[in-house]
């Protein structure tokens, strides 16, 4: 019952975490096999400095950076954490030394993954941030015209400002290098969280304009466990981890060589296949979006398309839309009645967002979105890699008209349902 | 069959679906999220959905080799259960949470998930019997184990609601055995304590918790002739039967000691009295409904002689009761008119509150239950 009727399970949340590449795995094993502490000064030592070095470089080139633009962290989180929160104490303090006005503002949308969000929120409860939310387009874009408002509105009280450059949930690009321009231009610091776009679709630090811009190991075939966040050699920055002084004295803690290793060899492999990919996931994704509308005409897509907003032709996989991202809404479907019902039969995909008890909730990237609580829990997202190939679409498409039809059956029973009981004419 | 089994966590629904497993169903396990906020951690050694819960039953399924979701009735138990329990105190009534819950949320609300996503029953831990008789429905009976029974929070459940019941654990002798047969199985909540109180109160202080929700004013408490005997912080905070917390200045001219006999919301009064006062010989039941068929004298109105019990671990006594339709003779007979229920009982009980459910029963057969709306006592009415 928990496998399709050719027996694999047809893996769609490589948002979530995807496979893990050979090349990552050799390079892990290989080099936790070695003995050495990189910080060490004698030969082992050295050996091991070399190789993360050489990891550092080869990472680099893939991301459009200087090698010394890389601090390697545990992950996506942990360089969101530390872009927010060592960007906001590094400029508020500046400011007060100065006796300036206090610089405690956040540009920000309320799309951000979790790991700003709850950051910045963090920051507004426990440090005297203002949380200045700007608003968002019903495709998620971010209005220019708004951003470049709240950037233009005092900006030396802005200590940081920030927007992801593709989301996780509905897969929309933002026009990053627009809005990094238009924080530059007012001497604002601005952080990007790309842990989704990375590997998915190009990206240059250097020309993109951020400060700092957030990457992870696991959405690219490298282990869980590994990441980076870059950062300007300009950008002043306050620790959150304090110690040894790693990682240019801004991220302390021994350097996990092998991840390095792991995570330089799957971004090398991702960056080399990228532009092939793309075009290979973008199709694939097409073909699902429209199986999907065709079999379900009532269900939305959410999110951008690629396509031209003007002349409405098709545009290349990437440009508006992450290449491997679907998310639609099913009205009168719960996303966990989705879920269940393509999990028995197989398919893995995702309602978006989950508590810590594995509760579905509605989607706060929705609600963002001006979508009313009752739909942004009729979500779905399946979100293609590396793996997937087009038996992986065809199969969700041959089941989903029963688990589409089930799950409105089920419909929103959580709310309201028709089993007459003792009490139910009170 | 297709069957969901409903896990708490907790040793007992663990066990539930492991039977359901070996009896050669297909079983997914569902933990539900009642809590408004799921996310929360245990306090004490209480607490419902919280992420440990959901932990034990998610181990336990993995255990069973059977796939495990966990799904968010919160908005429904909150509007059925917890709304309702607050607003019933305020009426100056005692509810059943867990009853409400059974009847609204486990066996209506995810009963009606669960047939929808294909599966055929909804199987839970209860103590209790479904049997099919003779004339082909469903009767619902006591459990092997009477200390352990939980027929009665059962009792609300209608025929329709008990065809897709399944509570593998009815005929096991004790707990005890349940406690060995998970450690057997090697589930990990072999040893985890039983929850007794009410999930959503996660401190067990349910008059602290009703304090915070309901707006209380300082009252009278007054004797049955309608004396003055001294002031109460607020009608609801008191219960039928309660002793203790009344502070009445002088004694009863007796010298006995007094119970609440009456809360009255709407001046907000408290009527004391004697023990003897207290002891109610006929209630009268609201909003009745029958688990499984009814009785032939559903129709008739006549007497049929059954058990009341009111409580989930309280005693049953020997009663009679009757269906009553009242301004029938004149009217044209409503099609789901359920009527009120007359409830006699042989032996005078103590403590019988508006709000309870009265739970009739013949022999270890679950009749059906209604809502307490009034008792009555034959001193106090003479």
């Amino acid at each position: 019952m928990t496998t399709s009727a050719s027996g694999a399970r047809v893996y769609l949340d490589h948002a979530a975490t995807t496979a893990l590449r050979p090349v990552a795995l050799e390079a892990f094993t290989a080099s936790a096999r070695t003995l050495g502490n990189q910080s060490s000064l004698h030969q082992s030592g050295r050996g091991a400095k070399l190789r993360v070095e050489t990891a550092r470089d080869a990472l680099a080139a893939t991301l459009g950076a200087h090698p010394s633009e890389v601090v390697f962290t545990s992950g996506g989180t942990e360089s969101d954490n530390l872009a927010l929160k060592g960007l906001y104490w590094a400029r508020r303090d500046r400011a007060r030394a100065a006796g300036a006005p206090e610089c405690h503002r956040i540009v920000l949308t309320g799309l951000e993954h979790h790991a700003v969000l709850d950051a910045a929120t963090w920051l507004e409860t426990h440090e005297g941030a203002r949380l200045d939310f700007v608003p968002v387009h019903a495709d998620g874009r971010v209005d220019l015209d708004a951003w470049r408002a709240a950037l233009a509105r005092d900006p030396e009280t802005i200590a940081v400002s920030t927007l992801m450059w593709a989301n996780n949930e509905i897969g929309t690009i933002q026009p990053i290098a627009e809005v990094a321009a238009l924080a530059a231009e007012h001497g604002v610091p601005f952080h990007t969280d790309a842990v989704q776009a990375f590997g998915a679709v190009p990206l240059d630090f250097q020309a993109s304009g951020a400060t700092t811009m957030a990457v992870t190991g696991h959405k690219i075939g490298a282990p869980v466990g590994v990441g980076a966040l870059l950062v300007r050699r300009d950008a002043a920055l306050t620790p959150v981890l304090h110690g040894g002084g790693q990682e240019r004295d801004i991220r302390s803690g021994t350097i996990p060589a092998a991840l390095i290793e792991a995570f330089a060899a799957a971004a090398t492999e991702a960056h080399a296949h990228l532009p092939a990919e793309r075009e290979r996931i973008g199709g694939l994704r097409n073909r699902l979006i429209d199986g999907i509308r065709e079999l379900v005409p009532e269900a939305r897509l959410t999110g951008a398309e690629d396509l031209d907003p003007l002349t409405g032709e098709r545009l290349p996989a990437g440009t508006r839309r992450l290449p491997g991202n679907v998310h639609f809404v099913f009205p009168g479907c719960e996303g966990d009645s989705i879920l269940f019902g393509l999990d028995m039969v197989g398919v893995e995909a995702s309602t978006g967002s989950a508590c810590s008890a594995g509760v579905p909730r509605p989607s706060h990237v929705l609600l963002a979105l001006g979508t009313e609580e009752e739909l942004a829990r009729c979500v779905q997202r399946f979100s293609l890699g590396h793996t997937s190939g087009p038996a992986d679409v065809e199969q969700v498409l041959s089941v989903l008209p029963d688990v589409h039809a089930s799950a409105l059956r089920a419909g929103l029973s959580g709310h309201d349902s028709r089993i007459k009981t003792a009490n139910s004419q009170r | 069959m297709k069957v969901l089994a409903a896990m708490s966590g907790g040793v007992d629904s663990a066990v539930a679906a492991a039977r359901a497993v070996d009896a050669g169903h297909e079983v997914v396990g569902v933990h539900l999220a009642l809590s408004r906020m799921p996310g929360t951690l245990r306090t004490g050694s209480r607490g419902c959905c919280t992420i440990e819960d959901s932990r034990d039953a998610w181990r336990a399924c993995e255990k069973l080799g059977i796939p495990f979701y966990t799904w968010d009735f919160s908005e429904r138990f909150k509007e059925d259960v917890v709304d309702d329990f607050v607003a019933e105190y305020a009426a100056g009534r005692t509810p059943n949470p867990c009853m409400r819950c059974n009847e609204r949320i486990k066996f209506a609300a995810l009963l009606e998930k669960a047939l929808a996503l294909g599966f055929d029953a909804v199987c839970t831990g209860h103590y209790a019997t479904v049997l099919r008789n003779g004339s082909g429905s469903l009767e619902l009976h006591r459990a092997a184990d009477w200390a352990k029974d939980q027929s009665y929070v059962l009792g609300v459940l209608t025929a329709e609601q008990l065809e897709h019941s399944m509570f593998p654990l009815a005929e096991t002798p004790s707990k005890d055995l349940v406690r060995a047969e998970a450690a057997e199985r090697g589930l990990s909540v072999a040893a985890k304590p039983d929850s007794h109180d009410i999930c959503f109160i996660p401190d067990g202080d349910t008059r602290g918790w009703l304090n915070e929700r309901i707006e209380m004013t300082e009252g009278d408490i007054l004797d049955t002739e309608g004396n003055r005997l001294g002031s109460h912080p607020g009608a609801q905070a008191f219960t039928v039967g309660q002793r203790k917390g009344l502070s009445i200045g002088r004694p009863a001219p007796d010298g006995r000691p007094r119970f609440v006999l009456e809360v009255r919301p709407k001046d907000n009064t408290v009527v004391v009295g004697s023990k003897e006062m207290l002891a109610v010989d006929r209630v009268t039941g609201i909003r009745p409904s029958w688990a499984g068929a009814p009785l032939a004298e559903e129709a008739t109105g006549e007497w049929f002689d059954c058990h009341l019990q009111v409580r989930a671990h309280g005693d049953p006594v020997p009663a009679r009761a009757r269906v009553e339709r009242p301004g029938r003779a004149d009217a044209a007979p409503q099609a789901h008119d359920a009527g009120t229920w007359v409830i006699e009982l042989f032996e005078p009980l103590a403590g019988v509150a508006p709000g309870q459910t009265a739970v009739l029963y013949q022999g270890t057969r679950v009749l059906g239950q209604s809502t307490i709306d009034a008792a009555f006592n034959a001193a106090r009415v003479a």
